[in-house]
């Protein structure tokens, strides 16, 4: 599957690189729908043995397929919040020597990120790879509520309403992009929404 | 003026501690605070000996919140350039001098969940300001200190009454190690290395928890070096319009400032890359010792930094 090019942009914006093997002493591995893609073409039994695996499905078919990797815990569950929990235990638990591999939609990999950062891990040592879906984890600036699976901009705040503008401008503290209103000098004067890189 | 803000200073305490170190204990002349630090700055000490002037980078190791006094402590080196010898046969109390602000290139990522300290001989002494440094945030932390035999164990007594759970002494002649594979493994996520000593040593750790899978991000190391004596040799200063001789007990960089050029520097170890110079031209070799540059600068015969590395050869101008 070929995979989406992001455009180059300021430097706040993430960006994403090839899963690749390292030497650990454990390996946890977060994916979401066709992320578990990027898991697959990683995997090797050595690494399996010490794997932790926790796989966001979004209605994507991979989960016997990650199963059948023989990983030493696995996990599937409908949302990241449904794993949110798990993912917790799963870095407060960890030693030193753990590899974190994420993959899939840029919203699930940035709440990892969040997530293993909180833990210690430098956010510069998490391997990551996108894959699938190239919506975006927004957070309004104005209200502050998050809207998830932003595909369009502009779009509409799932919490006040306003009209976003869809900036590149991502905070790792948050796991989110930055929206700002569009029309506040010229009340609803807002353009046509398109898909964000059309 | 380069290098960091001066601080005129009164020695107010020699200590020695054992054969090879000593401590110096310092307060602002004239009265007055000295700033606060973060554990693991240094200061460089300036010294006149004789003609010769001598500025030599030193860990402080007193509180870092302490603001009426810093210390210092001064492994003697007999076959080195002299400024410890200095500082030893010739530093009493009551002495004045000048010291730089503190300036850190060894501090503690606060993100950290815990902080992993290990020390080699004289490479105690930033732990000592960032251990207590810790005690005063409430961090955890743990320490291993390889000593060459109890009676060079410097701050040794200290360390183990006030902290005996986390501070691990080995001593050399007894054989004692540090079994490292056994201490990294299973040491809780977010945990930071720091180490301090010998060469051998911080490649010997950064090695072997890179092999464990630890991420460099998360491995912090200070070796200072000390300028190396060398064959002399010649550089021509393009900006400065000078051409100048470096003598075989002095640096590139104390060449220049002997000849009046105010050359940048900070750390003068090779370690913070203040100095970091242009290179012009060249028909020679160059010896680099920095741990500034990487592999491929030091090849690629553009850059120097003047307070550790030398030249030998015919021609060197430099862009200075």
């Amino acid at each position: 599957m070929s995979k989406f090019e992001f455009p180059t942009s300021i430097i706040s914006r993430p960006v994403y690189g090839t899963l690749e093997p390292r030497d650990g002493s454990a390996h946890l591995m977060i994916a979401d729908a066709t992320g578990a893609q990027a898991i697959l073409d990683v995997a090797t039994p050595d690494m399996m043995a010490k794997a932790h695996i926790i796989y966001i499905p979004k209605g994507a078919e991979f989960g016997h397929r990650l199963r059948a990797l023989n990983p030493a815990q696995y996990y599937e569950g409908p949302s990241y919040a449904a794993a949110e929990q798990r993912i917790a235990k799963a870095f407060g638990d960890a030693k030193m020597g753990l590899q974190v591999y994420l993959s899939g939609s840029e919203g699930v990999m940035g709440q990892a990120q969040h997530a293993a950062m909180q833990a210690g891990v430098p956010h510069t040592a998490i391997q990551t790879e996108h894959r699938g879906s190239t919506a975006r984890r927004m957070q309004c600036v104005h209200c502050k509520g998050i809207t998830e699976d932003v595909a369009t901009d502009p779009f509409q705040c799932s919490h006040c309403g306003l009209h976003l503008f869809v900036r590149d401008h991502y905070s790792r503290r948050l796991a989110a992009y930055q929206g700002v209103n569009i029309d506040a000098e010229d009340p609803g004067n807002v353009p046509e929404a398109k898909g964000i890189y059309e | 003026m380069s290098g960091a803000q001066k601080i005129a200073v009164t020695v107010t305490a020699v200590v020695p501690l054992n054969d090879l170190v000593t401590r110096f204990e310092f307060r602002r002349t004239g009265g007055g605070l000295l700033p606060t630090f973060s554990g693991g700055a240094h200061t460089v000490v300036e010294m006149r000996d004789g003609d010769t002037p001598r500025m030599n980078p030193y860990s402080l190791m007193s509180d870092p919140m302490d603001q009426t006094s810093y210390a210092i402590s001064v492994r003697r080196d007999d076959v080195g350039r002299g400024g410890s010898l200095f500082m030893h046969n010739n530093v009493a109390v009551g002495d004045e001098m000048v010291i730089s602000n503190p300036v850190n290139l060894f501090s503690l990522d606060l993100r950290a969940k815990k902080q992993l300290f290990i020390a080699g001989g004289i490479g105690i002494t930033p732990f000592l300001a960032q251990i207590k440094q810790m005690e005063r945030l409430g961090g955890r932390w743990e320490l291993h200190y390889t000593c060459r035999s109890e009676a060079l164990g410097s701050y040794v007594d200290e360390l183990t009454t006030q902290h005996p759970n986390e501070a691990n002494v080995y001593y050399d002649d007894q054989d004692q190690r540090i079994d490292l594979k056994a201490l990294l493994d299973g040491q809780p996520i977010g945990t930071h290395i720091y180490v301090c000593g010998p060469k051998g040593m911080i490649d010997w750790v950064r090695n072997t928890a890179a092999a464990e899978g630890w991420p460099r991000e998360g491995i912090h190391y200070e070796e200072f070096l000390a300028p190396q004596s060398g064959k002399p040799f010649e550089v021509k200063l393009a900006i400065s319009n000078k051409v100048i001789q470096v003598g075989e007990q002095e640096s590139l960089l104390e060449a220049m400032e002997r000849s009046g050029v105010d050359a940048p520097y900070l750390c003068r170890g090779g370690a913070c890359g203040q100095c970091e110079t242009r290179v012009i031209d060249y028909t020679g070799n160059f010896i680099h010792r920095d741990h500034w540059l990487d592999d491929a600068e030091h090849a690629s015969g553009e850059k120097i930094m003047p307070c550790v590395s030398r030249f030998e050869g015919k021609t060197l101008v430099l862009d200075r």
